[in-house]
């Protein structure tokens, strides 16, 4: 129909402007003339070429056009409007067009934001953007086309994946892609700017707001996926190691490394080779992300078709971008720091320095954690798969010094500086071991590194929240960042050593007691929603405390795709979150249920939102300033 | 000798070569013993020796196997060759079913008996574990 085809020819007039724009800026290049103003203006027309298909897409979807495939395949007639729309981004094809609407959109704003920026500059690294996005162009329309027909037209779609079906999970990945593909234009920017030799403290000035706002997305793109998966997966957990979970980790420590040195940079003109290294491989995991998602190799939520022709492309691709940027850096990359500064070994340069070697080793961690079993499975075919233990037992020891480090170091003035009060901290030290001792009520080997894990979050935590009232305006953002930090810590640790959970089977009428814990299943209830049938259990809980409370967890039978799900009641308080989910065992009358209480589970969303919020803050300031 | 700077350096050097080799070696060591293998129950009858590892084990949900009280569930494991039983408490995801495929993990009792911690979720009806999948094409 219409806007299928519309969407369809659009995608092709976005290819084609992407190769005038090749045309028009590298004939630019060598003039002395300023930037050619068609080059902004065919780039804004891309972005609106590319924009044009989306909303094609999203009219097939709301109007249910099944004669395109992708609509067949994840919509369905009786699905909400507002799932409609969400389901032209829960497919493979809709996402990659997503990025490429994205990737449009930020260079366009790029090339309209860098007026000040030298013209060989803004020129390459449009030149490079093009690059990646005539790359999505033809993988999009070679391997995903999300405009093709089938015939004869089928009357209904088969449905969304009902687990999808969700506010959050609907804004999910749009909020992630913005982060990722704002990796994209560090990127290019990085690897122009080290070709014509421009990495200087005005290049990490400019492209610190790329880098912010790219960071800022991809935390609170972090944050809702985590969210989405506690209360929708029933595991009452927020984050499981899934492969999944980790390719966005990744890309999120790299590009954290990456803000604190451009700061360095854009102070003392020193960490450049950091810098590029950490731009290229900030947008080379984010690229990696989407194809070990993307490919079928992890097999999980997103996986959307398992297509070794994709796989393939991506992989190519990526490895070209890989030689494509390694060659710029070794071929460009003069290191003309011969007048050889001096780096005091007690500054704010050696702590950041010191913190990207921490990160560096929790992204190899993870990295290792995520690649080996698929390593493993390629050369032996052995399927293994690797627990939480991995992480938590190479992680947490080192986040003790690494928060300590946070609290002493991020303090210290540039170049040459002195840890000042130092009695004072060493008391502060004491006070939080002994006040991780009260709250533990427990002094083993095995709590060891618990409470030492818990002091050091507690340590970082006081040193923030002093230095809100006493250097008000100093170092704002880095500090509401740093205490979300050590606030995020804490609440993860509270929550994992003080939550707790009751599991059971019950039919209907009958009750379960322990650990002074009454659960009472009262009784069901159905109920036809407009694409599922609804059945609700109704619970009694008797806590330790006598309080009874009611909770209605539910199960959802949906129509298409048949498949039921399990939404979990939550009674979110700032002290606890009381959980309750209900699974059914086919033809039985038994009911699986879980029951936790979930210690300080609310802190942990809040403080990724603080430390989103420095970010921001960060951004205004910066601004302002100008 | 050597001035000082050299022998900084030198020091330098060596600490973070002892660092990192360190790093290294814990690394692979929590590696070796985070690694949960997979296995299917025919591959289970061929051991010869009962390993106290935790495992994944795969197949499917034999028919009418499964059996559920108030404090566990027990069913079998089937790979069309071999069948395990396995004993389990905990959280069921929703598309654990008689006849649909599984994977549980856990701990290997006997050649007979497993004891599982976790029964993992899948999010799709179509979808199958891939190692299942390959585990009952091999039939």
């Amino acid at each position: 129909m219409l806007p299928n085809l519309i969407g369809f020819y659009s995608l092709f007039l976005g290819l084609g402007s992407a190769l005038l724009i090749l045309y028009f800026a590298i004939k630019n290049f060598n003039t002395i003339n300023n930037l050619d103003k068609r080059i902004i203006f065919i780039s804004f027309f891309q972005f609106l070429f590319v924009v044009i298909s989306f909303f094609g897409l999203i009219v097939s979807f709301v109007i249910s056009d099944f004669s395109n495939e992708i609509v067949f395949q994840n919509s369905h007639t009786t699905k909400p409007l507002f799932y409609k729309i969400s389901g032209t981004w829960g497919n493979h094809e809709g996402s990659l067009l997503l990025w490429l609407v994205v990737l449009t959109l930020f260079i366009f704003i790029f090339l309209v934001n860098s007026k000040f920026q030298p013209k060989k500059y803004r020129i390459l690294t449009l030149l490079f953007q093009q690059i990646i996005i005539i790359g999505f162009f033809i993988f999009l329309i070679k391997t995903s086309n999300p405009f093709a027909y089938i015939y004869p037209v089928p009357k209904e779609g088969l449905g969304l994946n009902p687990i999808l079906q969700d506010p959050a999970l609907a804004i999910h990945p749009p909020i992630l892609y913005l982060g990722y593909v704002g990796t994209s234009v560090i990127f290019s920017a990085a690897l122009a700017a080290t070709t014509l030799n421009y990495i200087s403290k005005e290049w990490a000035s400019h492209i610190k707001f790329w880098v912010l706002s790219a960071w800022i997305f991809l935390t609170i793109g972090i944050l809702l996926g985590s969210i989405w998966a506690y209360y929708e997966l029933g595991w009452g957990g927020f984050w499981f190691w899934d492969p999944v979970e980790n390719v966005s980790l990744m890309p999120w420590i790299a590009l954290t490394t990456l803000l604190h040195c451009i700061i360095v940079l854009e102070k003392k003109f020193i960490l450049t080779s950091w810098v590029i290294i950490l731009s290229i491989s900030t947008f080379t995991l984010s690229m990696c992300g989407t194809f070990l998602v993307r490919s079928g190799i992890l097999n999980s939520v997103h996986t959307f078709a398992n297509d070794p022709e994709r796989g393939m492309f991506i992989l190519i691709f990526l490895f070209s971008l890989i030689i494509l940027s390694i060659f710029i850096f070794f071929f460009f990359h003069k290191n003309d720091q011969k007048k050889s500064i001096k780096i005091f070994w007690l500054s704010k340069e050696t702590s950041i320095l010191i913190n990207n070697w921490f990160m560096m080793y929790f992204l190899s961690v993870v990295l290792i954690g995520t690649v080996y079993p698929i390593f493993l499975d390629v050369i032996s075919s052995q399927k293994i798969s690797i627990g939480p233990p991995f992480y938590h037992k190479l992680i947490i020891p080192f986040l003790i010094p690494f928060l300590l480090a946070m609290a002493i170091w991020s303090k210290l003035n540039w170049n040459k500086a002195k840890v000042k009060n130092q009695i004072s901290l060493s008391l502060l030290f004491v006070c939080t071991i002994l006040l991780s001792v009260f709250i533990l009520k427990k002094l083993d080997i095995e709590f060891l590194t618990y409470t030492l894990l818990l002091s050091s979050s507690f340590f970082l935590f006081f040193t923030s929240l002093k230095d809100f009232f006493t250097n008000k305006f100093i170092n704002l953002p880095q500090n509401i960042s740093h205490f979300g930090f050590s606030l995020l810590i804490l609440s993860i640790l509270l929550n994992s050593l003080f939550s707790s959970e009751i599991i059971t089977n019950l039919k209907v009428g009958e009750s379960h007691e322990i650990n002074k814990t009454k659960i009472f299943f009262e009784k069901i209830e159905k109920r036809k929603e407009q694409n599922y049938l609804s059945i609700v259990g109704y619970f009694n809980i008797t806590d330790p405390q006598k309080n009874v409370k009611n909770l209605e967890p539910e199960l959802r039978i949906y129509n298409q795709p048949n498949i039921i799900t399990s939404e979990a009641d939550i009674k979110t308080t700032l002290i606890s979150d009381t959980f309750i989910v209900m699974n059914s065992v086919k033809n039985k009358d038994y009911f699986n249920i879980r029951y936790q209480v979930k210690t300080f589970m609310v802190w942990i969303w809040i403080s990724v939102l603080i430390i989103s919020f420095g970010g921001i803050l960060s951004l205004i300031k910066k601004n302002y300033a100008k | 000798m050597y001035g000082r700077k050299v022998k900084l350096r030198f020091f330098f050097i060596f600490t973070i070569l002892v660092i990192l080799s360190l790093t290294v070696f814990l690394v692979l060591k929590s590696l070796e013993e985070n690694v949960i293998y997979f296995q299917s129950p025919t591959e289970i009858k061929t051991l010869t020796e009962k390993k106290n590892d935790k495992i994944r084990i795969g197949g499917m949900v034999k028919k009418n196997s499964i059996n559920i009280n108030s404090k566990k569930i027990n069913f079998i494991i089937t790979d069309f060759d071999n069948e395990i039983n396995v004993t389990y408490s905990g959280v069921l995801p929703n598309l654990f079913a008689e006849g649909k495929g599984v994977v549980a993990e856990g701990y290997l009792k006997d050649k007979n008996y497993f004891l599982a911690t976790k029964i993992l979720a899948k999010h799709d009806e179509k979808y199958m574990p891939p190692e299942v999948a390959e585990a009952l094409k091999e039939k």
